[in-house]
């Protein structure tokens, strides 16, 4: 019984999710307030990879923040395992931070240039006391085989190796405390192309062979579109449409998604693109806009957008969008 | 169509602790006039040094161009007194970064940075200059034009600044504008403005472009003609049809196959194995042979040179041997 539950619950469940942070105050003393993740709700099933695609500053890395718990969320649920984690103290939740992990975007900074690659690697597992002390470097150097360094990595320092290779030894982190969930913010934008392929290839392999169940946090909406199994496009705070990743390749709803996805410059070049190119820029998440946040830019406005919010709904049985063209 | 600039064997180097980093050897390319010439590769392959070495803008010390010859529009740019290449740079060609915020001067105003540049080199008044700028600004479809002219850099977005790099840039209807990553630093739908941006000027002002990138895309959408680097030499050199349709070297189809692309699905990326060598020991030979997998008998001892496969179309590679194709 217990079994069917988990199979059918998703790992994670996102409800209402808002993040604002504070900004100083101004001579008028009124509190004014970044409205990053304004009112997100998603889920991630187990087993998959949730791309969650946007522009600068849309608070897709918000999200991934929120969702491990690194901060606080000004309003919304987020279960994991069917748990609240707002419920859960510092003390509660440190058995579950076992249970996920995360990759950072820049390989260079997020290691420890005075730790060792055993040290960094066997930290994790020393902290949640997982593997006996002496046999935690024997783990350490199973792990870097898992994901392609040698076993005499094991002590040597960050400044060693090249960009993929510290990426690999920040997946081997992640890995180290055998998490379901890994949160991947932008892991590969700092890699050259050549690279990249290597960690992308690596990220899938290590999914199959380990379980694992990814947020792959990108800009980069071909990466995206390689690795995911589903994909949400966020815009100013909001998801404007999620769906099976073919169906929002093949049938973007969005007037967003649709710019997106055509802004990206096709590798044929004798294919003319059509030009969907949006105007101007994102405006601010500290006053954003009424209605529909895309209302400024979007080439189909309607009377109703500028004042009414649009609602999140499927359009197909795997799509989702919100937007008041399809209501 | 005649050559506006002609780059033959140039070899520039850099001293440092001891040791010299063979940063450009041997490159030669030719840029016609009223066209976009790509420059691809990753990072370090001397892209960028291409661009400084052009412009005599690399520092001495630690660098020095050893060798070589740069033409442009009947002068000799690498032995020009010093004097007549400034007068050179900026007004008759001119360079855009990545990273707009990098070459704009923080503390003057965007209209007293134009006014200057455009005053320097054009032997305007004032007033004139002024108009100029203006002027210059609407022609890349800057809002506000006037309001733009009277705020700093940090008032502007990442967008917004590059047009008004682009507009500084152009003010002296340079012969050849050197873009160096132009858009690496934008979002996607921005990037997408400024790309068109850069056509447009290129047709109005009838500007050549030396276009340096990472970015496949980006290529295959704005150039004519495409060399890619490898570690300091260019190894192929086509139309951007031929390129994308026919790549031959094996570096160049190795980085063709790791890219994700968002028209197609595979499961696993095409990888280059190996990394990048270290440029102050380059391998003897071809420098990709460590990592390729067809090498033979002379790809280890002797350099290819860099020639003719097809019409048009150059390739630094024993496979297709003096001059015949081989496949």
């Amino acid at each position: 019984m217990e079994e069917v539950r988990q199979m059918i619950e998703p790992l994670v469940e996102v409800k209402g999710l808002r993040k604002y942070f504070p900004m100083p105050k101004g001579w008028l003393k009124e509190n004014v307030y970044v409205r990053a993740v304004d009112g997100v709700d998603f889920s991630i099933h187990r087993g998959e990879t949730l791309g969650l695609v946007g522009e600068s500053g849309c608070g897709k890395t918000t999200v991934g923040r929120l969702i491990l718990k690194l901060i606080e969320p000004t309003d919304g649920e987020i279960l994991f395992e069917g748990k609240n984690l707002a419920l859960l103290d510092k003390k509660g939740i440190h058995p579950l931070r076992r249970a996920f992990q995360i990759i950072f975007q820049d390989p260079f900074a997020s290691l420890n240039p005075r730790m060792t690659v055993g040290e960094i690697v066997g930290r994790p597992m020393a902290i949640h006391r997982l593997v006996d002390p002496s046999q935690r470097d024997e783990r350490v150097a199973q792990l870097l085989e898992s994901v392609g360094l040698q076993r005499e990595h094991l002590y040597r320092y960050p400044h060693e190796f090249s960009g993929g290779q510290r990426q690999r030894i920040g997946i081997a982190r992640a890995l180290a405390t055998q998490p379901k969930l890994i949160v991947a913010d932008e892991p590969t934008s700092a890699l050259d192309v050549s690279v990249q392929a290597q960690i992308l290839n690596l990220m899938r392999q290590l999914q199959k062979v380990f379980g694992l169940t990814y947020l792959f946090i990108s800009h980069n909406i071909g990466v995206i579109r390689h690795i995911s199994d589903r994909v949400a496009v966020m815009y100013l705070g909001k998801i404007v449409e999620m769906g099976e990743k073919r169906a929002l390749f093949q049938s973007p709803r969005h007037p967003y998604t649709r710019a997106l996805l055509t802004a990206v410059p096709s590798l044929d070049p004798r294919r003319k693109r059509e030009e969907v190119i949006l105007e101007g820029d994102v405006p601010s998440p500290i006053r954003p806009p009424s209605g529909c946040r895309f209302h400024t830019r979007c080439r189909h406005v309607l009377a109703q957008c500028l004042e009414e919010e649009p609602l999140f709904h499927p359009v197909e049985e795997n799509q989702w969008v919100a937007c008041h063209l399809y209501e | 169509m005649s050559t506006l600039l002609s780059v033959r064997n140039l070899k520039t180097q850099f001293y440092s602790a001891g040791r010299t980093i063979y940063a450009l050897d041997e490159v030669s390319f030719d840029i016609e006039e009223g066209t976009i010439f790509g420059l691809v590769g990753e990072t370090g392959c001397g892209k960028s040094v291409t661009a400084l070495s052009i412009l005599r803008l690399i520092p001495y010390p630690p660098g020095k161009i050893v060798g070589g010859e740069i033409r442009f529009r009947g002068k000799d740019l690498i032995n020009l007194p010093e004097d007549e290449v400034r007068s050179i740079r900026g007004k008759e060609i001119s360079m855009i970064f990545q990273e707009p915020m990098t070459s704009l001067n923080p503390v003057f105003r965007i209209g007293d940075q134009m006014i200057e540049v455009i005053m320097l080199h054009q032997r305007l008044g004032k007033r004139q200059a002024l108009e100029k700028a203006v002027e210059m600004l609407e022609r890349v479809h800057m809002p506000e034009a006037r309001k733009v002219m009277k705020q700093f850099p940090h008032q502007l977005s990442g967008g917004m600044r590059q047009r008004a790099m682009i507009a500084m840039e152009l003010s002296c209807r340079p012969f050849l504008l050197i873009a160096d990553e132009p858009t690496t630093a934008l979002d996607v739908t921005i990037q997408a403005q400024i790309l068109r941006l850069i056509r447009e000027m290129e047709r109005e002002f009838r500007t050549s472009i030396l276009l340096i990138t990472h970015d496949l895309g980006v290529i295959a959408e704005m150039c004519d003609r495409v060399a890619v680097m490898y570690a300091g030499s260019i190894v192929e050199e086509a139309s951007v049809e031929n390129i994308f349709e026919d790549p031959k070297h094996p570096y160049t189809k190795g980085l063709w196959g790791a890219i994700p692309r968002i028209e197609e699905e595979k499961e696993n990326l095409a990888v280059i194995p190996g990394i990048v060598p270290d440029l102050s020991q380059p391998p003897e030979g071809c420098k990709f042979h460590p990592r390729c997998p067809f090498r033979f008998d002379p790809c280890d001892r002797i350099v290819p040179p860099l020639l003719q496969a097809s019409s048009g179309h150059l390739v630094a590679c024993f496979l297709y041997g003096g001059g015949k194709t081989n496949d």
